[in-house]
């Protein structure tokens, strides 16, 4: 058959995403009830500060959206390179892209010395592949774990997951501004209050309340989504290199190194951590329940399983008599 | 890609389209008259190997392919197998100058059998060597995943000829189809069989 191919879908993984999403929607839809709830309970003053969040949130987001590739290239100290300045990387990212038939990204090197790399932009076009001088240059990568690394970082390109992940946090950064724009109305509009506008003054806490949960829901969600689309970013990565061997030493090499490296570094990085190839945060506390919850990237054990998984699946396509004439 | 792969981080195999290779004979015809450039009879086909045992048995049935008819008058010379500094595996098999239809056949043996096999989506490119008589360099590389070509004119010390391959481009216009997206004229430096 010539439409045969080797590639199996994820159907667990598809599943575990799609109820994230559900979820996140979910909140979502509660929290707008909430709002215009509020809104024609307590008529225009508070209504206005709901807007204007929604506003300032919303903006905030597309802007981050728009700009992702410049900001994290100016976060990250990153410059862009020529193809004449850095043939072997162009060479890899040019061959992968004509494999997986996809417009190439701008490559750009970091100057940190952690090993690592990160894709960003609101789509194909407007993307950028930046790897960091540590990973080029001091992380023994072999070319086949470097290409790993890229074709990982590439397949956050092909999935738009900037965009996914901007969507799904747009709900919690307006929810977190609305905690902060009712903590200070509090504060400095607590005087101006008369007697009849009572009911307000009741209403403020509980939007404080309401904004409050609905961040905290929304960022477990997010940060849930996160490590999933890591997941299948590793999984896409290893099935267009062929390779998940190579993806899953150099996983190990990287995150090794990341062990190495001073504190300060780390905290440089913070902003930049949903999309690295390997948390460089780590949070603190044995590697417990509660730190794998909040964490941006699957641990390196789930990570691992999941390619080793793909190690036996290209082994056994190859050995089904119907897969060789 | 479509919106619900997009939505669960999917992507799906990308399959070869082969039929577009069988535009080569005549754009060689025509590449000649325009420009002097002759084919040298070689060809190269360029994919990813998947690690793993099977796919020894699919190079030894690709190999046996090609060299099947290499002892009748006319048919191939036995093909090469390399593998280059970025960990692609090239066929590379060499014909006649004049032999153009024979050199296309044989590749698209090569890629039908790797098709088959359940490879399509490895495959990376085809490069069909050319040159003129001041022995100038000039290959035309397929993109099996776009079905279009491109030119590729290499210098000494990792310099492309644009204006060459600008020219190819505007005479092979209308016998290929010639890829649009330049930043898809990718290099490809020390190919076997360029």
């Amino acid at each position: 058959m010539a439409t045969q191919t080797r590639y199996a879908p994820d159907r667990g993984l598809s599943v575990r995403m799609t109820a994230t999403m559900f979820l996140l929607g979910l909140v979502f839809v509660v929290f707008v009830g909430l709002i215009i709830g509020i809104m024609s309970a307590a008529g225009q003053s508070l209504g206005a500060i709901i807007v204007v969040a929604l506003i300032f949130g919303g903006g905030s987001a597309f802007a981050s959206l728009f700009f992702s590739d410049k900001i994290a290239l100016a976060a990250a100290g990153a410059r862009e390179v020529s193809p004449r300045e850095a043939p072997e990387l162009h060479g890899i990212v040019d061959r992968l892209c004509a494999l997986a038939d996809m417009d190439k990204p701008r490559v750009a090197i970091a100057p940190a010395r952690m090993p690592n790399a990160f894709a960003t932009g609101r789509n194909s076009k407007n993307s950028v592949l930046c790897v960091t001088e540590g990973l080029l240059y001091n992380s023994g990568l072999t070319q086949e774990e470097l290409e790993g690394v890229l074709a990982h970082e590439l397949s956050h390109v092909a999935h738009k997951d900037v965009q996914v992940m901007t969507y799904a946090s747009l709900l919690a950064i307006v929810a977190g501004l609305l905690v902060r724009f009712a903590f200070y109305s509090e504060i400095f509009g607590g005087g101006r209050r008369g007697g009849n506008n009572s009911q307000a003054a009741l209403l403020i806490p509980l939007i404080m309340l309401a904004s409050a949960v609905i961040y905290a829901v929304s960022f477990l969600l997010i940060r849930l989504l996160s490590r999933y689309r890591e997941l299948a970013a590793d999984r896409s990565g290893a099935l267009l290199t062929q390779n998940p061997s190579a993806l899953i030493s150099a996983l190990t090499k990287v995150s090794q190194g990341m062990n190495r490296i001073p504190t300060q570094d780390l905290r440089a990085a913070e902003p930049l951590n949903a999309f690295y190839f390997a948390p460089a945060m780590k949070l603190t506390g044995g590697g417990g329940g509660l730190s794998a919850v909040f964490s941006t990237h699957p641990t390196l054990e789930k990570r691992i399983e999941q390619l080793t998984k793909i190690q036996r699946e290209l082994g056994q396509a190859g050995a089904d008599p119907r897969g060789i004439r | 890609m479509g919106f619900l792969d997009t939505l669960f981080g999917r992507t799906k195999p990308v399959q070869p389209k082969l039929d577009d290779l069988f535009g080569l004979p005549s754009a060689a015809v025509q590449l000649e008259a325009s420009t002097g450039f002759k084919p040298t009879g070689s060809g190269s086909v360029s994919f990813r190997a998947p690690e793993g045992k099977p796919f020894a048995d699919i190079q030894k049935e690709v190999l046996e392919l090609l060299d099947m008819d290499s002892g009748k008058p006319g048919g191939g010379l036995p093909v090469e197998v390399t593998k280059d500094t970025y960990g692609y595996t090239w066929l590379v098999s060499n014909h006649m100058s004049d032999e153009v239809d024979a050199l296309v056949t044989d590749l698209h043996a090569v890629n039908s059998a790797l098709v088959d096999g359940g490879f399509g989506p490895q495959l990376l490119c085809t490069l069909v060597s050319f040159s003129d008589d001041s022995h100038r360099r000039l290959s035309l590389v397929y993109l099996y995943k776009r079905g279009t070509f491109y030119p590729f004119a290499p210098l000494s010390g990792n310099n492309r000829d644009n204006a060459l391959e600008l020219q190819v481009k505007g005479i092979l216009g209308e016998d290929l189809r010639i890829e649009q997206d330049l930043t898809r004229w990718f290099p490809v430096w020390g190919a076997p069989g360029l």
